[in-house]
C-alpha cells in the first residue's frame, strides 16, 4: 500500500498529470473498494481455474489409460468383437466394503467380498481377451484396475469442481485445491503403473518379491494357496521356506494363507518369520534404503496381515520385517535401479537377522511381499 | 498419442497464445516509441512508455513460459527400461531395451559364446534425479 501511495504522490507532482490527478485518485479508491468486497471471490476464481487445469490433465491421463488398456486387450487378447464397450463398463465397476458396525469377523467378510471381486475380474478379462495366457490375463487385469483407479480419481475431482462452481462455496473449492498436488502425484503414478502393467514390467512394489525370487532361484518350487509359490532353501545352516506370489504375472497372492499353511505343516516349529516388503518413504529419505523392524510387513486391505498375526500368535513365533523404502510414484512405476540394487542389501540384512535371531538347524519363513509382475522364480 | 491432445487444453492455449503475442507486440512498440520520445527530449512520456513496455514484455514472456511448462508436463514420459541378460557359465552379458514378454529369471536366448541358455537377471529403469538435499 505504501508503494502505491508513494507512486500516486509522484503522479500528482508531475506537471503533465496535474489536472487529471483526480482520475487516478478515484481509480485507486475504486480498486481498493473492489478488493475489499470481492477479494475472496477473486481468490475463489483463481482456485477454480487451478482445479480446472488439473482436471484437464486428469482427463487426458484417464483417456490415455483407457486407450492403452483397449489397445493392449486388442493386441494380446485378440477378441472377436470390439472390447471398448466392455472396458467402459468395467471402468465403472465398484466394490462395497462390508459393514463394520459390529466388527467381529469383518475380516472374513472382507476377504469373501475381495474373492468375489477377484473371480469376477478374472472372468471379465477372460471374456475380453480370450487369447491371453495366464500371465497375460493377470497383467491385463492389473492394467484395467489402474485404468479404473484413474477413472475414479477423475470423477471425484470433477465432482468437487462442478460442485464448487455450482455452489460458489469457498470451502468446497478450497478443500479440493489444497489436496490437489497429492492427488495429481497419485494419478501420475497410476498412469505409469498402467503402462508397466500393460507391458509386464516389474514395478517398485515388487521389491519384496524380487528378494524372494533371488533367494529361491535354482531351488525346487511348489505352489501354495492362493497364487503363491514356496521353495525350501538352505541358508546359513538353517532351513528357510521362501514364499512369494507366483510370477511373472501381475499378482500379489495370498501370502497370509501361504504363511499359515507352512506354519501348520511344521506344527508351529518355526524359529522366526522374516517379511520383506516395499514401504512408503518420507520425503528426504533415500530411495531403496533398507530398514529393519518387527511386525507383519504387508500392505493391502489388511486381510493378509490379520491372518499372519493370528497364526503367529497361536505358536508365539517372533516376526521380523525388512523394508525397502520408496515413494508412491516409485512403488507403482517400473522398478528403479536403486530399488533393484537394494535387493542384495536386503538379502544381506535377512542373513544377518537369521544369524542373530536363530540357531543352526532351525526353520525360518521368509516371505517376499509384493506384486510379482515381471518377476519369475 | 498424437490424437488425444487435440482437446480443449490445446484449443485454449492457442487463444491465449494470440493474446500473449498481441501484448508482446504492443509492448515492443511502446519501447520503440519510448526511444523516439527520448530523442524529442520528452522524458516523462518516454519514461512511462518504457515502464509500460517493460511490464508488458515481462508479463507476456512469463505467461508464455508457464504455458510451455504445462504442455511439457502433460506428456507422460517413459524412461527407457533396460533388460540385462547374462550367461551363467561364461559371464557374457547383453544389455538391451525391454521387450514385451521379458521377466526376471526368464531363460531365453542362447549364449553367443558357448551356446548355453542365458538368463534375464535384471529389468530396471534408470532415473537421473535432480539432487535436492535437505539439512
Ligand atoms: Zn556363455
Amino acid at each position: 500500500m505504501a508503494i502505491v501511495s508513494a507512486l500516486q504522490n509522484q503522479l500528482i507532482q508531475l506537471q503533465l498529470f496535474e489536472e487529471y490527478s483526480w482520475i487516478f485518485n478515484l481509480l485507486f479508491y475504486v480498486i481498493f473498494v473492489v478488493f475489499i468486497f470481492y477479494g475472496q471471490r477473486i481468490q475463489m476464481y483463481v482456485m477454480l481455474r487451478e482445479v480446472e487445469g488439473s482436471l484437464y490433465k486428469l482427463k487426458y491421463i484417464k483417456d490415455e489409460g483407457r486407450k492403452i488398456a483397449i489397445e493392449t486387450i486388442k493386441e494380446i487378447g485378440k477378441p472377436q468383437t470390439d472390447p471398448t464397450g466392455r472396458v467402459d463398463r468395467f471402468l465403472e465397476y465398484f466394490t462395497i466394503a462390508p459393514q463394520s458396525l459390529d466388527p467381529a469377523g469383518v475380516v472374513w467378510k472382507l476377504e469373501h467380498i475381495l474373492d468375489v471381486r477377484d473371480v469376477r475380474f478374472k472372468d471379465e478379462v477372460k471374456l475380453m481377451a480370450p487369447a491371453a495366457d495366464e500371465t497375460q490375463a493377470y497383467n491385463l487385469e492389473n492394467t484395467l484396475e489402474a485404468a479404473m483407479a484413474l477413472n475414479y480419481i477423475y470423477k471425484i475431482i470433477r465432482h468437487f469442481y462442478l460442485l464448487g462452481k455450482k455452489t460458489l462455496s469457498l470451502y468446497i473449492i478450497m478443500q479440493i485445491q489444497m489436496i490437489l498436488p497429492l492427488i495429481m502425484r497419485e494419478a501420475e503414478a497410476y498412469a505409469s503403473a498402467l503402462k508397466a502393467f500393460a507391458y509386464g514390467q516389474p514395478i517398485g512394489d515388487g521389491a519384496g518379491a524380487l528378494v524372494a525370487a533371488k533367494l529361491m532361484y535354482g531351488y525346487e518350487t511348489r505352489k501354495m494357496p492362493k497364487d503363491c509359490v514356496v521353495a525350501t532353501v538352505p541358508i546359513e545352516g538353517r532351513t528357510a521356506f521362501v514364499i512369494k506370489a507366483e510370477g511373472p504375472g501381475g499378482n500379489v497372492g495370498k501370502i497370509g494363507d501361504a504363511v499359515k499353511a507352512i506354519i501348520d505343516e511344521n506344527e508351529g516349529k518355526i524359529a522366526a518369520i522374516i517379511m520383506i516388503d516395499a514401504a512408503m518413504k518420507l520425503e528426504g529419505e533415500e530411495v531403496g534404503e533398507v530398514a529393519e523392524g518387527v511386525g507383519a510387513a504387508i500392505g493391502g486391505p489388511g486381510v493378509d496381515q490379520f491372518k499372519i498375526e493370528e497364526s503367529i500368535l497361536k505358536y508365539r513365533i517372533p516376526i521380523n520385517a525388512v523394508i525397502v523404502r520408496e515413494d508412491i510414484g516409485d512403488a507403482v512405476s517400473p522398478m528403479r535401479k536403486e530399488i533393484f540394487d537394494s535387493a542384495d542389501k536386503a538379502i544381506d540384512r535377512i542373513k544377518q537377522v537369521i544369524l542373530e535371531r536363530t540357531k543352526e538347524g532351525d526353520k525360518v519363513i521368509i516371505a517376499g511381499v509384493g506384486n510379482s509382475i515381471g518377476i519369475g522364480q | 498419442m498424437s490424437k488425444t491432445p487435440q482437446n480443449a487444453t490445446t484449443r485454449i492455449s492457442t487463444f491465449v497464445l494470440l493474446i500473449i503475442f498481441l501484448t508482446l507486440a504492443l509492448s515492443l512498440t511502446a519501447l520503440i516509441l519510448a526511444t523516439t520520445f527520448f530523442g524529442q527530449d520528452n522524458k516523462i512520456i518516454a519514461g512511462y512508455l518504457l515502464l509500460i513496455g517493460f511490464i508488458g514484455v515481462a508479463l507476456s514472456t512469463y505467461v508464455l513460459f508457464q504455458i510451455r511448462k504445462r504442455v511439457l508436463r502433460l506428456r507422460i514420459e517413459l524412461p527407457p527400461i533396460v533388460t540385462t541378460i547374462e550367461c551363467r557359465k561364461c559371464g557374457f552379458k547383453i544389455v538391451r531395451e525391454f521387450q514385451r514378454g521379458d521377466y526376471i529369471f526368464k531363460k531365453g536366448e542362447l549364449c553367443q559364446k558357448c551356446n548355453e541358455n542365458m538368463l534375464i537377471t535384471a529389468i530396471y529403469r534408470e532415473v537421473k534425479e535432480k539432487e535436492k538435499t535437505a539439512p
